[in-house]
């Protein structure tokens, strides 16, 4: 099937710093697609970036957003200002702070239907109170002439993806939708955002530092390093056989129940160094880390290369043969 | 609770704070007042020329001043609470009546004063901090910091100067035109006129005060992350700014300006003067120069009425501005 969204060769730059380069990926219709990463490896700013949102100091130094037949990196303004709520639409990391404490629910949500679909005011309260029910708040008539300052912070979330979904976007990007709830809250908000994704058949784009939520949600998994993707592959595939040795790091770092790995069993092993060491690096950002490395690697930047169907990966390494050797090689080394 | 439940626990709980405090204001003054060297006695004598001893103590036997401290204070508690001010020995007239007739004029004064204050105020704020950091936002700092800088008096002279001297556009004094027989629009036209140079002269400093701090609440509240969100719903700029930074910026102006209605009263004595305004200011200066306590009481009775009512007031509008706000 033909992408939905496609973007490609994403640079952003800071004055002092490049968070993001070369970022490539794509997104097909009904999909959800997530994005991993540490702090600081670019995400957050990859979603503002494609939303044309980023802060005023940061710049989009090169690449292409392309959303049906349109480069939104290229619209004007006014018209970008159209797409963003009705065509692409987003939730934000803390639902605490994202709603306007003077203004109540209701008219928060009733003023993106207002501006995007012309409906009335008296039109408008209708279908917020349907939106409402359709993110499974209770009373959903009376909670629209609360103000957020009286909803907890998982009913705050399900407030923001009823906005979110209120024009029936083709894309909602959840910038780690869960990071500031807790976990049994966190399970049903993304039980909710996969129900819409199904029912109003929109691409979900996740953005997360959190493994354990990938594996169950997304049905591909774009894992990045220092601004750069390392890996892509669906997440089953991905855990079973991760082929960069940043990916094979990252999960041997994480408590696997099932094969009784976990931390008061026995000490994780770790990725030596930080991620700040990649910010001026030649070559490939994690070089320095890196287990395996090349003289290659620290000269010249790997490319993004196709290693199996659905699987691609940027490593010098031939990973094809020493893939499970590395994986157990690096769990034991380190 | 509902919005008029919230109003009316407000009211209960202020009018019990306000009595006290009005007692407190007018005992403190009189003793201050008592500490005031002369009395209306000696200014009436002092001002006729001619009086002898005895004129002057019929004088303050005929306005009880004659009688100890404590007695006088009893007598005029007493004429409170009998809802009387007392009786002003220099204008012969019931106290009650003096201030009635110039608190219609301040009270205007005021408000318009402060209207213009708080809209010139914010729009330049909003404007500021659009612009912040660019020149738009350097030239009107300069300009605000000199509203700031300047003593009212002489920014009311210059007024004076240039729009009733030099254009001749409007009056130099007063609050309307004598022996006008107008009614209805024109009057309203015409007390406007006389309106306009007294209100800007003494806004100006007050526009300098809301503009500073509109732009830094403006600034604050831009920075929000719903602020975020009103952008990822697609919201133009305009609606933004109106509708999700401004009314969270009004807030800190709402508090100060409340704070102000007070002092508002303290600088309309000097602006009152300068343009002739028959308004309490002026009244409160001259009750002062002949000693007239019973008038000064009363005016200062007054303004710390209007204080707590600018209180109140203050404390209503911001529950309505921001619904986290609740009363205690």
């Amino acid at each position: 099937m033909a992408p939905l969204l496609d973007v490609r060769d994403l640079t952003i730059g800071f004055p002092s710093a490049t968070p993001v380069r070369n970022l490539s990926f794509s997104l097909a219709p009904a999909e959800t697609l997530a994005i991993v990463g540490e702090s600081g490896s670019g995400k957050s700013l990859t979603a503002l970036a494609l939303m044309r949102l980023l802060p005023s100091t940061a710049r989009i130094a090169s690449g292409r957003v392309r959303l049906d037949d349109d480069d939104l990196l290229a619209l004007p303004e006014v018209e970008m200002r159209r797409r963003r709520g009705r065509d692409i639409a987003m939730i934000f990391q803390e639902p605490m702070t994202s709603l306007n404490p003077v203004l109540t629910i209701g008219r928060q949500i009733a003023e993106v239907l207002q501006v995007h679909r012309g409906l009335s005011k008296a039109q408008a309260r209708r279908e917020a109170a349907e939106l409402l029910d359709l993110v499974r708040i209770p009373n959903p008539e009376r909670c629209l002439d609360d103000h957020p300052h009286r909803l907890s912070g998982g009913m705050r979330q399900r407030v923001m993806i009823a906005i979110a979904a209120a024009c029936r976007p083709k894309i909602l990007i959840a910038d780690e939708p869960t990071t500031a709830l807790d976990v049994t809250i966190q399970a049903q908000v993304l039980e909710l955002l996969d129900r819409l994704r199904r029912e109003l058949s929109l691409s979900l784009l996740l953005i997360t530092h959190d493994l354990g939520l990938v594996g169950q949600w997304a049905d591909r998994v774009v894992v990045t390093y220092a601004g750069r993707k390392v890996e892509e592959a669906p997440p089953d595939v991905l855990f079973e056989h991760p082929l960069h040795p940043y990916t094979q790091g990252l999960l041997a770092a994480s408590p696997r129940l099932h094969e009784n790995l976990h931390y008061r069993s026995a000490r994780l092993s770790e990725i030596p160094g930080n991620i700040a060491s990649a910010a001026t690096q030649a070559g490939c950002p994690f070089a320095p880390r890196c287990p395996v490395r090349l003289t290659q690697c620290r000269t010249n930047v790997p490319y993004e290369r196709d290693a199996a169907i659905g699987r691609r990966v940027a490593c010098h390494v031939d990973i094809s043969e020493s893939s499970r050797g590395l994986h157990h090689d690096a769990a034991v080394s380190y | 609770m509902s919005g008029i439940q919230r109003i009316g626990k407000t009211f209960r709980r202020t009018i019990w704070q306000a009595v006290p405090t009005v007692i407190g204001i007018i005992v403190i003054n009189f003793f201050l007042l008592q500490l005031a060297p002369g009395d209306a006695a000696d200014v009436l004598a002092g001002e006729s020329g001619s009086a002898t001893m005895e004129t002057v103590a019929a004088l303050r036997s005929r306005f009880g001043l004659d009688q100890p401290v404590l007695l006088q204070l009893v007598a005029y508690l007493d004429n409170l609470a009998h809802l009387s001010l007392g009786y002003s020995p220099r204008y012969n007239l019931p106290v009650a009546d003096i201030i009635g007739q110039r608190l219609p004029g301040t009270v205007a004064l005021m408000t318009t004063a402060l209207v213009i204050a708080l809209a010139g105020g914010i729009a330049l704020g909003i404007v500021m901090a659009t612009f912040a950091g660019r020149w738009p936002d350097r030239v009107i700092s300069i300009v605000v910091t000199l509203f700031y800088s300047i003593p009212g008096f002489w920014i009311g002279l210059m007024l004076i100067l240039l729009f009733s001297v030099k254009l001749g556009w409007l009056p130099s004094g007063g609050a309307a035109t004598i022996g006008a027989d107008i009614s209805g629009f024109d009057l309203l036209i015409d007390r406007a006129r006389y309106m306009v140079l007294p209100a800007v002269s003494l806004s100006l400093f007050y526009i300098a005060i809301y503009s500073r701090l509109a732009r830094a609440a403006m600034l604050e509240a831009q920075a929000q992350d719903y602020v975020r969100t009103a952008a990822a719903k697609g919201l133009s700029p305009l609606t933004i700014t109106v509708r999700h930074v401004l009314r969270n910026a009004l807030l800190p102006v709402t508090t100060v300006a409340g704070m102000h209605f007070g002092g508002l009263l303290g600088g309309a004595v000097v602006v009152e003067t300068v343009y002739s305004w028959p308004g309490l200011g002026r009244l409160a200066f001259e009750a002062v120069m002949s000693r007239d306590f019973s008038v000064l009481l009363g005016i200062l009775l007054l303004s710390s009425l209007l204080v707590i009512i600018a209180n109140v007031t203050v404390d209503l509008v911001q529950a309505w501005l921001d619904p986290r706000i609740e009363t205690r």
